[in-house]
């Protein structure tokens, strides 16, 4: 996993509620059995017409707006734990979702992957739509050892929150299972200690 | 101090408490299948790991395979390609998988308890989000991502902070016509298709007590569709009688003892949960939803709202747009051309009989295409025993081989664009059933009237 530290970029708007994962990459794309290229495939449908062909109005084809931070409505991630829809959302460039709800698994898989879920409350999710659909060039900074998400035109730092461990692997590079694979003797002596076993 | 069920089985699956709140959880059953295990064997491999519990696993193909023809190699160079890999993995690996044509395949959700495999107690992963089906048994189940299949099948754990706990009671008889899917639809457009998110659900009271195996798992296979991270139902003479003489259920003197064990699983009186849901019974109606999210579901008879809230205004209207529907309007009466009665909500023998008793003697109508698919090898065998399959094809009705199928569109099952589809699963999301498909979720009862009527119906003036 790639470490992450700050970033300053600008964002891209997407400003629709519950964002499901087979939106985010629909079933049909999941026949891959490697984790690469699922970017391309990113929001497809509602990117591409069935002739694929780009559909104008979707943000991810307005040339106004680009960047490595994706601003989306609440419970981003919904449904299907399928982490392809955290691997096509890196794939694409995107380092950081910002919403002001995150489903529980994309969470999870998001870190996993080396992506940032960086929850701020609605009304400051709010500001934030609209201040990047107006302004699409509006800079943001995430600050991840300061746990910051500054908007220097706004002269404002809004501080998010985010568990220390994963906090700590995030910026390392560090997944779960470098952890996990150090506490082998805690599992075996667990194992051994049951008083009932599959 | 009084414990919930939820907390008893957690507690006694924590390897290690780390200081910050996160906990190295174990993990008992470990299900996969094709599609989000070929990247967790590849990550095995390029880190140079074993797989050293390869026991505790169960393989099957299932999200990916056709529903015709299985006999034959799989047409679909890609789809094939996935399965055979998964073939591969486990032949590699030494796990055990029931792969297209054995008699145990099926819907990895479907076949997990009919096996006797899902056990009260335990703690299964996969990585699937319906893997909450499984905690009708009593069981912690919860559907996980492809690096955290990695991490289980390297370390048998994972590393967890604690979900909050809600509890969801529900007394009272169901009305006639009212299924445990009503019941669930019912929850889920209660609290929201984000409302039990960071949570795990125990599903309480006599409404819950009084469903089979099937219809608890119906409940619990849908609790991923309002957040939460699972749901789970106090094991009782119902789960034991399920389980007993299952192939892989104890036998002999190990069934008295983890009878013994099974028995102490149940939430304490005045066990603590941070949130509590009641809901009664006799007010849920057949239900069906007209959105593009599971809690946009509303009584069969009932209204589109005519406005929802400002936070989910955007979607709202994305999605009824999606629908073809309008704010306020009755969907009685909307002419449907699909009917899809399967998943790993609703493909269980019970029902495949429910759609059974309904439509004997009757014919679907002429312009729906109405196709059933089993959730498992087993469900099929069964349904051909009892004489469902003449049934169902005498009323017009086309049985399937198992698989995932129309539920999400993986294989050729799929809804044209634009078409409604009444569907027994357990999604509507936009092209959840193909690009462009409108997906109504409802009932097994309410999809066979639909496909009988060939419309939207109040499906309490058709019921003896």
């Amino acid at each position: 996993m790639e470490k992450f530290q700050t970033l300053r970029s600008t964002a891209v708007p997407l400003p629709i509620e519950n964002i499901d994962t087979d939106q985010i990459i629909p079933a049909r794309f999941l026949k891959a059995t490697t984790r690469e290229g699922f970017g391309a495939n990113l929001f497809a449908d509602w990117r591409y017409a069935s002739t694929g062909e780009p559909k104008l109005g979707f943000v991810l084809n307005d040339t106004r707006y680009h960047g490595q931070i994706l601003l989306a409505g609440q419970n981003f991630g919904c449904g299907s734990s399928r982490e392809h829809a955290a691997w096509a959302l890196y794939d694409a460039g995107f380092r950081v979702v910002v919403s002001s709800d995150f489903a529980d698994i994309f969470r999870g898989n998001a870190l996993n992957t080396g992506l940032l879920p960086l929850q701020v409350p609605a009304a400051t999710l709010a500001r934030l739509l609209a201040r990047v659909t107006h302004y699409p060039n509006t800079q943001l900074v995430v600050d991840l050892p300061a746990q910051t998400l500054a908007v220097p035109v706004w002269e404002e730092s809004i501080a998010f929150d985010l568990d220390p461990y994963k906090k700590e692997c995030l910026i390392n590079g560090y997944d779960d299972i470098d952890y996990l694979l150090s506490q082998q003797a805690a599992i075996t002596t667990y194992e051994a200690q049951r008083t009932w076993s599959i | 101090m009084p414990k919930s069920l939820f907390d008893k089985i957690w507690e006694a699956h924590v390897v290690k408490a780390i200081p910050g709140g996160l906990e190295v959880f174990y993990i008992d059953r470990h299900l996969i299948h094709e599609v989000t295990s070929p990247q967790a064997f590849d990550e095995l491999r390029a880190r140079g790991l074993p797989l050293p519990r390869p026991a505790q696993i169960v393989a099957t193909a299932d999200h990916n395979v056709p529903t015709r023809n299985q006999h034959l190699p799989i047409a679909d160079p890609i789809s094939r390609a996935q399965v055979d890999k998964l073939t591969e993995n486990c032949a590699h690996f030494g796990i055990e998988l029931f792969g297209l044509g054995h008699e145990n395949q099926g819907i990895v959700h479907v076949i997990g308890p009919e096996l006797g495999l899902t056990q009260p107690g335990m703690t299964i992963v996969c990585g699937d989000s319906h893997t909450s089906t499984h905690g009708a048994f009593g069981a912690i189940a919860f559907g996980i991502g492809t690096s955290q299949v990695t991490q289980v099948m390297a370390t048998q754990c994972l590393l967890l902070s604690r979900p909050k706990r809600m509890r969801i009671t529900i007394d009272g008889a169901l009305r006639p016509g009212v299924t445990a899917k009503d019941l669930i639809l019912h929850v889920i457009a209660q609290l929201g298709t984000g409302g039990a998110t960071g949570y795990f659900v125990e599903y309480a009271g006599s409404a819950i007590r009084a469903l089979s195996m099937e219809g608890r798992m119906t409940v619990c296979n849908m609790s991923i569709e309002m957040g939460a991270r699972g749901g789970l139902i106090a094991p009782d003479a119902t789960t034991f009688a399920y389980l007993e003489g299952r192939h892989y259920a104890p036998q002999g003197a190990r069934w008295e003892q983890a009878l013994a064990h099974w028995q102490t699983l149940y939430s304490d009186e005045d066990a603590e949960f941070e949130a509590e849901l009641t809901v009664d019974a006799t007010a849920i109606a057949p239900m069906i939803t007209y959105g593009t999210n599971p809690g946009m579901g509303m009584a069969l008879t009932g209204h589109i709202p005519a406005q929802v809230a400002a936070g989910e205004a955007a979607s709202f209207e994305q999605s009824l747009r999606y629908m073809g529907f309008e704010p306020g309007e009755s969907l009685l009466g909307k002419e449907i051309n699909y009917v899809f009665i399967g998943s790993c909500t609703n493909s269980r023998i019970e029902d495949l009989r429910a759609v059974a008793a309904y439509v004997q003697g009757k014919q679907k109508a002429a312009h729906v295409a109405a196709i059933i698919v089993p959730g498992s090898k087993s469900v099929e065998q069964q349904a051909i025993a009892e004489g469902l399959d003449k049934i169902l094809a005498q009323a017009g009705f086309e049985l399937r081989q198992p698989g995932c199928s129309a539920c999400l569109a993986m294989n050729d099952d799929k809804i044209p664009a634009g078409a409604y589809c009444v569907s027994t699963s357990n999604r509507n999301f936009e092209g959840r059933q193909g690009p462009g498909a409108r997906t109504l979720l409802a009932s097994p009862l309410v999809a066979a009237i639909t496909a009988i009527e060939g419309r939207i119906v109040d499906i309490t003036r058709y019921l003896n």
